[in-house]
């Protein structure tokens, strides 16, 4: 191997000290891989978020002057004559680059690779992940993703356009919208690069949690977050080569020549694409490949965001209400059952793109399915809940908000299960609702909780718990008032993706409720500022974090804020017991630690009950 | 402090709750003008029923949230695992899962069963950014079509050559429908993928170059209603619209030759 040899935590933390740039930038350590993904993706989502803003002003009022944007986005907006009116073009480059960046290089970003890896060694008793060098070239390989993605906007005639689905034949062919030129390749490429990295972070992931918990750790004491980071592993590795392997095609289909995509007779502007033989240039292709190709990786995709959340809420949950997870069997179930089902669930994205209709049948069944282990979720929750000991803190907030939304996005999920029903609904603003509040909502407001309650093992300190407050109820808050009234207009037919949906007689009536939407959204936008206040200012000043803070149970609590490298300055702690031993009345304390020993009267207990009924 | 949090989030929830509701009684679908009823009733009966959940379980979250505070001094309640009641709501759910299910595959089957013989065909080409319309006139056939005769002039590349092309008709952006009679449309595409939308009556099928898709459904009351395009085709995706006429069925041929006069 030409690499330098691998600095096994094991020895590394006996080391001499090393330079800054191999200790904090070309790092192998996790926890700063870790924190880069994270610090990248709240880059990625000051980006995306912006765009979003770029949307709502546009829906709310499509033809007015934006005189000052026409000056920052002079490609965006119709200068000319003093009107500043946006250009259709830029509206579909807006949506499709706020959707593509938010879903892959924000909510999959952070709190998969970015927990993901700061986590898993300290949940599951690791020195490091298992490859560290694997870690950090995958985070160096996600940063020219990144670095290819935003460059895209600023080549030929704009980025990608053909929103963040690509389906060919829009994304295929150059002339069919001016995104289709050099910024959808730069779109694939950009692509390419995240699913390389996503598939390195992955293999790693599954090897660590497989092969270096520490002693004691069996799969029925593992926190639900390391279940979950373990499941959006293998979701990943299986599901993200069907989107690569799409991708590489798609490639061939714009540069070389090839039909995958594109079907016999392709008519663009009334003129027939013909080849030099006079015959059409494209043969035979099938656009609905793409599609199931795409959703194949799409939908198992949105467990791999909410998963992680889920796994994060378990978690915070029972430490603020200072009780046991409620049915923690049925939890690790019902997580393994929504990644299994995620598989057979894909083409309820195509009930009307002309895919056999029986094939429609077979879709719903597996998505109405999946409403049963989600809604386990949601009941266990709340018998957490019941009879507990709650503390308000930050953290609390943002799980109780993941519970809530999850509620929220969740029933409506219901509704769109049915192929029937989702004739009408299907492209409306009724699914853009669903999926904000449910996975993109789930997925923030998880992440949101996640950095406050793991902030001591980021940086060794605690974020502000008022400032943390403030930006809770403003988000949460402003994230209803956006998303929610989005029902109300989807169900009365707005089309999602549209321009100016004034066109249209129907959606006349429509446009107060955007205009609510739209300053709901802006106020959403603003309030992110509280956050990066709150972060960086605690990083570096906040009050400083000891082992423990938060009178917890997991392994990740029993050495320093922050962990030193190789995680624990003497021998990896053993695990006696699951990690959600709050309030047991045989003890002491409220909380038991993970590493404490069996008593003598649970030893006694467990020989009575036989071996490995009782894990925890 | 902590007090406060926690009554705050009792209230946030029992507030999206009482406003959720009261908008979703002020809000429905756009008329139904077609016999596709039993889409709007699925969709009444999902409101009611996730409605029901939605309702019971932020009201508990409210409840549990004001009352279980952190006092300081009590711990919580020992109690984290019940096998019968994890049973219960597990096949609770599944059942009303399962009835969602048996009914959603019957609604499935119905809305897409094979069309009456009596059927009147159309069909409807999407290209970009409009929507053809073409009727197969007084022999009941559409002509052939071949994509390599399409220009300017010419749309979907109709071949004049075909004896059944001759009496077609062809509209655009306009689709004259009868009252009472069943339609079937076979949807297809010229170039990217457009959705044929009809919002007052729950029809929407994608438009795919390379396939016709068949549809069918009655349109039941007269008046001018609007097509919209579902699927993001490019920039005049926003402006790819177009009107329904459905009209008398004995005004019906009148009506269609009004349309293609104009």
């Amino acid at each position: 191997m030409a690499h330098a040899p691998e600095a096994h935590a094991g020895e590394a933390h006996a080391h001499a000290e090393e330079a800054f740039i191999w200790k904090y930038v070309f790092s192998k350590n996790h926890r700063i891989i870790g924190i880069q993904y994270y610090i990248t993706a709240m880059v990625m989502a000051l980006v995306a978020g912006l765009l979003a803003m770029l949307i709502r002003l546009q829906l709310a009022w499509p033809a007015r002057d934006w005189a000052f944007l026409a000056k920052i986005f002079p490609m965006g907006y119709d200068a000319g004559g003093g009107f500043g009116v946006m250009r259709p073009e830029f509206y579909a480059m807006l949506f499709t680059m706020h959707g593509t960046i938010m879903v892959f290089f924000v909510l999959s970003t952070a709190p998969v690779s970015g927990f993901g890896n700061l986590l898993i060694p300290l949940q599951s008793g690791a020195r490091d992940m298992a490859f560290p060098f694997l870690n950090g070239l995958s985070y160096w390989t996600f940063l020219v993703g990144c670095v290819v993605i935003l460059t895209s906007f600023f080549v030929g005639a704009g980025a990608a356009a053909g929103g963040w689905t690509a389906y060919p034949p829009l994304s295929a062919l150059k002339g069919a919208v001016p995104g289709s030129e050099t910024g959808q390749t730069f779109w694939i490429v950009g692509m390419v690069f995240f699913i390389a990295a996503f598939t390195m972070g992955g293999l790693n992931f599954v090897t660590t949690i497989i092969n270096l918990r520490t002693k004691g750790l069996s799969p029925l004491r593992m926190p639900m977050t390391l279940w979950a980071m373990f499941l959006v592993a293998v979701l990943g590795l299986l599901a993200f080569p069907a989107l690569i392997a799409a991708c590489i095609m798609l490639i061939f289909d714009r540069h070389f020549g090839t039909s995958f995509f594109l079907p016999t007779g392709l008519v663009l502007n009334n003129a027939p694409m013909l080849g030099p033989d006079g015959k059409f240039l494209h043969q035979g292709g099938s656009p609905l490949l793409w599609q199931h190709l795409f959703w194949f990786l799409g939908h198992p995709e949105v467990y791999i965001l909410m998963l992680p959340a889920l796994g994060f809420t378990s978690d915070i949950l029972t430490n603020f209400a200072r009780k046991p997870l409620f049915g923690y069997k049925s939890m690790v179930g019902a997580m393994c059952a929504i990644g299994g089902l995620s598989f057979i669930v894909w083409g309820h994205h195509m009930f009307v793109s002309g895919m056999n209709p029986y094939l429609a049948m077979a879709f719903a069944v597996g998505t109405i399915l999946i409403a049963v282990p989600s809604a386990v979720k949601v009941f266990n929750w709340l018998a957490t809940l019941r009879g507990a000991r709650i503390r308000f803190n930050t953290p609390m907030l943002w799980a109780m908000g993941v519970v809530s939304l999850f509620i929220s996005g969740g029933l409506s999920g219901v509704w769109l299960a049915q192929s029937a029903p989702d004739i009408q609904l299907h492209d409306t603003m009724f699914v853009a609702a669903h999926f904000h509040l449910i996975m993109a909502g789930a997925a923030l407001f998880g992440v949101f909780g996640a950095t406050s309650y793991w902030f001591p093992k980021m940086f060794g300190r605690m974020m502000n718990d008022t400032l943390g407050k403030a930006h809770f109820w403003f988000t949460f808050i402003a994230y209803y008032c956006t998303f929610f009234p989005m029902h109300y207009i989807g169900i009365a037919g707005h089309l999602r993706r549209i321009y100016d949906p004034y066109q249209y007689e129907f959606l006349k009536p429509l446009q107060p409720i955007n205009e609510f939407i739209t300053i709901s959204a802006l106020v959403l936008g603003v309030s992110q500022i509280l956050f990066f206040i709150n972060f960086f200012w605690s990083a570096f000043a906040g009050k400083k974090a000891g082992e423990n803070p938060w009178e917890a149970n997991g392994l990740e609590w029993t050495t320093a804020s922050p962990p030193p490298h190789g995680n624990w300055p003497g021998a990896i702690p053993a695990v006696h017991r699951w990690p959600y031993e709050y309030a047991n009345p045989d003890f002491p304390k409220d909380h038991v630690m993970q590493t404490e020993p069996l008593t003598a009267a649970e030893q006694q207990e467990k020989a009575a009950e036989g071996p490995s009924r009782h894990e925890h | 402090m902590g007090k406060l949090q926690g009554l705050l989030f009792a209230l946030a929830t029992v507030a999206l709750v009482v406003l959720a509701t009261f908008y979703f009684t002020r809000t429905w679908l756009p008329p139904l003008k077609s016999d596709r009823a039993a889409i709007d009733h699925a969709i009444w009966l999902s409101l009611v029923v996730t409605g029901a959940v939605f309702i019971l379980t932020n009201l508990l979250l409210a409840y549990f949230s004001w009352r279980y505070q952190d006092d300081g001094q009590t711990r919580a309640a020992y109690w984290h695992h019940n096998p019968r009641l994890e049973w219960a709501w597990t096949l609770v759910t599944a059942l009303i899962m399962c009835t969602f299910l048996f009914k959603a595959l019957n609604l499935w089957a119905e809305v897409t069963s094979p069309p009456p013989a009596d059927a009147m065909l159309i069909e409807v080409t999407g290209q970009q950014f409009a929507w053809n319309v073409r009727y197969p006139g007084p022999d009941g056939m559409l002509g052939r079509t071949d994509h390599l005769l399409a220009s300017q002039e010419n749309p979907i590349g109709l071949d004049k050559t075909d004896p059944h092309a001759a009496d077609d008709v062809l509209l655009l952006n306009q689709l004259v429908l009868p009252q009472n009679r069943p339609v079937r449309v076979q949807i297809r595409s010229m170039d990217v993928i457009h959705s044929f939308f009809l919002p007052n009556f729950r029809v929407k099928q994608d438009a795919v170059p390379g396939m016709t898709v068949q549809i069918w459904f009655t349109p039941k009351e007269t008046g001018d209603y609007e097509i919209a395009c579902a699927e993001h085709c490019g920039l005049g995706h926003y402006r790819m619209r177009g009107q329904v006429h459905v009209v008398a069925a004995d005004g019906f041929d009148k009506a269609l030759a009004d349309a293609a006069g104009q």
